[in-house]
């Protein structure tokens, strides 16, 4: 029996992650620094893990309702309020396993077979193939270096269709460290509102803005009612392992993704969701003391990186820095494979977040200073003996952030 | 002088003092020439009082002996508890000297190389001071954290080496 023919075709047909080709070749390499980290380097707050243990000690180990515990579910409604100006009420959120699980539900519960979802390009990599596992149809929408990889309205123009039924942003942005401002969301939000398109407002990063204040989509006049708004504790508080996040939207399509929730997920883990209510209570110190971490390291590796010569717009959030590498003539796959095995440092090649990233990596900073800068120094070594022919002598210049 | 500046500027090298003011220029945003002049103020001014290394000498095969030692005193007659605090520190085996509240007045620390040293500074150094009515010697058996550092070896980082 062929088994590969017993599965279904849209699974079938799922491109392959290139991530996972990556992870296995960095992997044979343990010597290697790696930059190629997605999450935080610190360890959850002790007293959130602390609560945590106190509630398997006290035997809290039940379900949940469906939608969350109550008083999480409280407490995440008065943080979107005091945070970002959003004003949802307990019945218009939900708790799910992660930021990952609300954007699965999200398409799930909006896509029907043949709905097209814009999806800007570079993103994270797991919205294509939710969108496709849905059975709807992603079509990437690029954004520019030169526009600091900020979301244009014009290119959303270019590619809707009758067929057009959301768009996902994600903002700060992995693997850009793009945010958008209040002025950038302005003509976005007038044309999406024009159209009818609902927004998949994916905000993990919110915490991690470097410059002024997140702004969420959700919170412009009238946004609300046609955005799905999700966010999580895995970057905001270093709580990847605990699997846990929220989405926030209007009645109907909260109930919708609910309903898939109650059949799927039933809940997200008691002990997760015992820990991210003590991280909203009592966490936010911890929280701003990681972000002006993040933000001494975004400066450092930023200058490093005009040091170098390889041009780098200034990331305002997130942990990633997303420098051009063109100079050196090498696409970014064989750029990172050849720095992988020549001076073992790991980064991500730039078009495993879609396409257009190509000619770019991706270089989390979601790591110790004394590693970064080992890193910076083998590099150097790297680009010395690979600047392009012609370019020898001059690459290695400052290029505006 | 900008206060938060200064501030940020102090936590940076409070926790690694190796660190460059060309580095932590940039770390801040700021001028290599606002950092450098800040911090000769600091270190002009006695706030910034010296840059040492924090060292695991157990690691290092290198026997320390430690001692903590309340130390009760009657206060006299022009000679209280800072002057006597001050012939205490005096002392270089003594690490820190602190004026407490509850049962004793004064916590001593000591690092010395052999038990007979601690022993020798109670008997000979510290409890014949004039006011000095009693003193109750604890050893340090093991160190786990000091000055705020963890001391057993770093968890390796656990994290997958890519993830997206
Ligand atoms: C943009 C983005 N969205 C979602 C996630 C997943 O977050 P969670 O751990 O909450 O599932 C990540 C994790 O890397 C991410 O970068």
């Amino acid at each position: 029996m062929n088994l590969d023919d017993k599965l279904s075709p849209v699974v079938k047909n799922l491109a392959p992650s290139g991530i996972r080709r990556f992870f296995d070749l960095v992997s044979q390499n343990p010597n290697a620094i790696s930059l190629g980290v997605g999450e935080p380097d610190f360890t959850t707050p002790w007293h959130v893990r602390d609560t945590a243990i106190t509630s398997l000690e006290t035997g809290q180990t039940s379900y949940t309702s469906n939608q969350g515990m109550p008083e999480l579910i409280s407490q995440i409604c008065r943080y979107l309020a005091d945070r970002y100006e959003l004003s949802y009420t307990n019945n218009e959120i939900m708790v799910t396993f992660g930021a990952s699980e609300a954007i699965d539900l999200a398409f799930r519960a909006i896509l029907a077979p043949g709905d097209e979802v814009l999806v800007p390009e570079p993103c994270y990599v797991s919205y294509t193939p939710c969108v496709e596992l849905a059975g709807g149809k992603s079509v990437p929408v690029p954004t520019h270096a030169r526009h600091g990889f900020k979301l244009n309205v014009d290119e959303l123009k270019k590619r809707v269709t009758p067929r057009t039924k959301a768009l996902i942003v994600n903002y700060p942005n992995n693997p850009t460290g793009a945010i958008m401002t209040r002025e950038d969301w302005l003509p976005i939000a007038k044309w999406v509102k024009q159209r009818g398109i609902l927004i998949i407002s994916d905000e993990v990063y919110s915490e991690l803005t470097y410059k002024g204040h997140h702004v969420s989509i959700a919170s412009l006049p009238d946004m609300k009612e046609q955005v799905i708004l999700i966010n999580g504790f895995s970057k905001a508080f270093a709580m990847t392992g605990w699997r846990i996040g929220y989405a926030a939207a209007p009645g109907p399509l909260l109930q919708g993704m609910l309903k898939i929730h109650q059949y799927t997920a039933l809940c997200a883990p008691i002990t997760s969701q015992i820990a991210a209510l003590e991280a909203l209570r009592n966490g936010l110190t911890e929280c701003e003391a990681m972000v002006s971490q993040y933000d001494r390291r975004r400066r450092l590796v930023v200058k490093a990186f005009q040091d170098l010569g390889l041009p780098c717009h200034e990331p305002k959030g997130a942990f990633y820095v997303f420098p051009s590498i063109s100079v050196t003539g090498m696409d970014a796959q064989t750029f990172a494979e050849r720095l992988l095995i020549e001076e073992e440092v790991a980064v991500v090649p730039g078009d495993v977040f879609g396409s257009n990233g190509a000619g770019h990596i991706r270089c989390s900073y979601a790591t110790s200073i004394e590693k970064l800068e080992k890193a910076f120094s083998r590099m150097e070594r790297f680009l010395k003996r690979h600047r392009k022919a012609g370019s020898t002598g001059t690459a290695i210049q400052t290029h505006g952030a | 002088m900008n206060c938060s500046l200064q501030q940020e500027v102090l936590s940076l090298l409070n926790e690694n003092a190796k660190l460059s003011a060309d580095k932590i220029a940039i770390m801040l945003g700021e001028s290599k020439d606002t950092i450098e002049t800040l911090i000769s103020e600091l270190e002009e001014t006695g706030t910034l009082l010296k840059y040492k290394a924090v060292v695991n000498w157990q690691k290092a095969g290198i026997q320390k002996v430690s001692a903590l030692i309340d130390v009760k005193v009657t206060p006299q007659q022009g000679f209280g508890f800072d002057a006597l605090a001050r012939r205490i520190y005096q002392f270089p085996e003594v690490r820190s000297v602190y004026l407490m509240s509850g049962a004793y007045d004064l916590s001593v620390a000591i690092e010395v190389d052999t038990l007979e040293s601690v022993g020798r500074f109670v008997s000979q150094k510290l409890a014949p001071l004039d006011s000095v009515v009693g003193t109750t010697t604890h050893f340090v058996m093991k160190k786990y954290k000091e000055d705020g550092i963890i001391l057993d070896d770093p968890e390796q980082d656990q994290r997958l080496v890519i993830t997206p």
